[in-house]
């Protein structure tokens, strides 16, 4: 069995968010990077779950970046897998990012590809299907529950409005998020053994990104609270029915 | 110019989203060639393509993708539009990589077609938005629900088959559940919502009552998610579910940036916490400060009286 986890580098969840350079560019200073949660917590964790309970997995992770998100792939492996690849490219776009994916796993002899149900930055959600499609693979979205047996795998997925249970044979592609695994703390072991794991850096292969970022904004700001005494609260159904139209 | 919209439906019934990405799709045809307007139907479509067979009585990913691909190229559609909803989110990128199409998903505007196709979108879980530039022949747009809305008229769409082999899947699908009764969550035009303050799963009653006679579904910050209070899908926020309804009511949730990252796309926030310093009256259109357990009983009542039914 062997099992390629993809891996993203992404502000963390109280990152200030703002940008630089007449709004083209996201505004790195101070902030802190940490690896995006639905990798970390759900992929990252279920696909070392397998190998804890097949001692003869192998488990890549790989990641597209510069060099300065080796940290945060160093973070991976502290947690668990047995080396990692990082795709030294700067991550232009989805479709960018999915066709390195696939040119490492076409010839890698990968079982199993686990992405996270989207990065908390792009949010895009498209990973693992491109990377799906690129290798003529089948793809499970949005996986709440991943077994595994032989070579047979069991995933329930959610659906618009409800769940669905499959049954598919591997080489398979799933994108996790809640359910499939809990997060887990890096130990002491985990860390002083990440260091010295294999972290292969590749060059990318040869893509187009089919799209760009011309700009970013914030939203609006609200105007303000509008408070209602906690003595008249019909006053509050009044207002949203009548002046905001809300219902 | 012409817009292929994917239309996602179960139990007979079209899903909103989908009728969001249909009146998206009739308004981007006639933002491009506005001669074909007359001829849109009811919600501005003017041609449904049919593909009725057994392999695609479930949704999946690799089978569809093939054949909305095959039926995009057939058409020579330059433009496709899905919902964003989970059905959008598993085929089409899969789609785009077929079509080699640029992709943006999670749009919340129609695109500025003044200097090439140009789409909002949401990045950073809600807390900004990017404009992204599409560079390839064909485009593909993923609509976020609540977004667009759904514009129905009069007219009548031609419906014609579609002449392709879907294929086999190699997913086989074991069983599928439907949650019936409630309003789906990324759908609802309201949601009630319930945080920590509430203290434990057993207060839920009233926020259910409130939701009920509101039309509305309910939702729950993440601690009430972890603490297993409420189930995970009505968990709200960046690293939850990201909603744009009409009206979010949040009681006893002091809205951490996290939460208000998939909430503060809600048109209108109203926000009823005991703590006059909770984050989220920054946030919010509206405000009680007050406790939970006095004041939502009396909107309970107050709806009741509006509704004619106390």
């Amino acid at each position: 069995m062997k099992i390629l986890v993809c891996i993203s580098k992404t502000p963390d969840t109280t990152a200030k968010i703002a940008f630089t350079q007449n709004n083209t560019k996201f505004a790195t200073d101070g902030v802190q990077w940490i690896i995006n949660p639905y990798d970390e917590w759900y992929a990252l964790v279920r696909a070392i779950e397998l190998k804890e309970k097949d001692a003869s997995t192998v488990l890549h992770l790989i990641t597209v970046g510069a060099a300065d998100a080796e940290p945060i792939i160093r973070k991976a492996l502290a947690l668990g897998g047995d080396e990692a690849i990082r795709v030294n490219a700067d991550s232009h776009d989805s479709f960018y990012i999915a066709s390195q994916i696939a040119a490492i796993a076409k010839d890698g002899g990968y079982d199993l590809i686990f992405t996270g149900k989207e990065t908390i930055d792009y949010n895009g959600s498209s990973i693992g299907g491109m990377v799906a499609e690129l290798l003529d693979l089948p793809y499970i979205s949005l996986a709440t529950k991943f077994d595994l047996e032989g070579t047979t795998a069991t995933v329930v997925r959610e659906i618009e409005g409800g769940e669905e249970t499959d049954s598919v044979n591997l080489p398979l592609v799933v994108s996790c998020q809640k359910g499939v695994a809990e997060q887990r703390i890096p130990n002491m072991k985990g860390i002083m053994g990440a260091r010295t794991k294999p972290l292969k850096v590749v060059e990318p292969a040869a893509a187009e990104p089919l799209t760009n970022v011309v700009s970013f904004e914030l939203p609006p700001a609200k105007a303000g609270v509008k408070l209602v005494s906690a003595d008249n609260p019909e006053e509050l159904i009044r207002l949203l029915h009548e002046e905001a139209k809300a219902f | 110019m012409s817009v292929l919209v994917f239309i996602d439906h179960s139990e007979g019934h079209v899903k909103k989203a989908s009728l969001e990405a249909l009146s998206y799709g009739a308004a981007l045809a006639g933002q491009l060639v506005t001669e074909d307007l007359a001829a849109l139907g009811r919600y501005g479509v003017k041609k449904i393509h049919q593909l009725a067979q057994e392999s695609l009585n479930h949704l999946d990913a690799q089978v569809y993708a093939r054949v909305i691909a095959e039926t995009a190229v057939a058409t020579g559609a330059n433009v496709l539009v899905f919902s964003n909803n989970l059905s959008g989110k598993a085929v089409a990128p899969r789609v785009a990589v077929r079509l080699k199409a640029g992709l943006v998903s999670g749009a919340v505007a129609l695109p500025d077609v003044s200097n090439g196709f140009v789409v909002k979108k949401n990045v950073f879980s809600g807390k900004a938005f990017a404009n992204i530039s599409l560079n390839s022949p064909i485009k593909i747009v993923s609509l976020n629900p609540n977004s667009y809305a759904a514009k129905a008229g009069e007219g009548q769409a031609e419906v014609t088959a579609l002449n392709i082999q879907a294929g086999a899947p190699k997913v086989k699908v074991v069983s599928a559940t439907q949650a019936s009764g409630q309003v789906a969550l990324t759908e609802a035009e309201i949601v009630v919502s319930g945080g920590r303050g509430l203290k434990g799963p057993e207060n839920w009653g009233m926020i259910e009552e409130l939701a009920r006679l509101l039309g509305a579904a309910t939702a729950c910050s993440r601690p009430v998610a972890d603490a297993h209070w409420r189930p995970h899908n009505e968990h709200v926020g960046q690293t939850g579910i990201a909603i744009a309804p009409n009206l979010y009511i949040a009681i006893g949730i002091s809205g951490a940036i996290q939460h208000l990252a998939g909430v503060n796309r809600s048109k209108v926030i109203a926000v009823i916490n005991k703590d006059p310093e909770a984050p989220f009256f920054k946030a919010a259109d509206y405000g009680i400060v007050g406790d939970a357990f006095e004041v939502v009983p009396k909107l309970i009542q107050a709806v009741k009286k509006l509704k004619g039914i106390a």
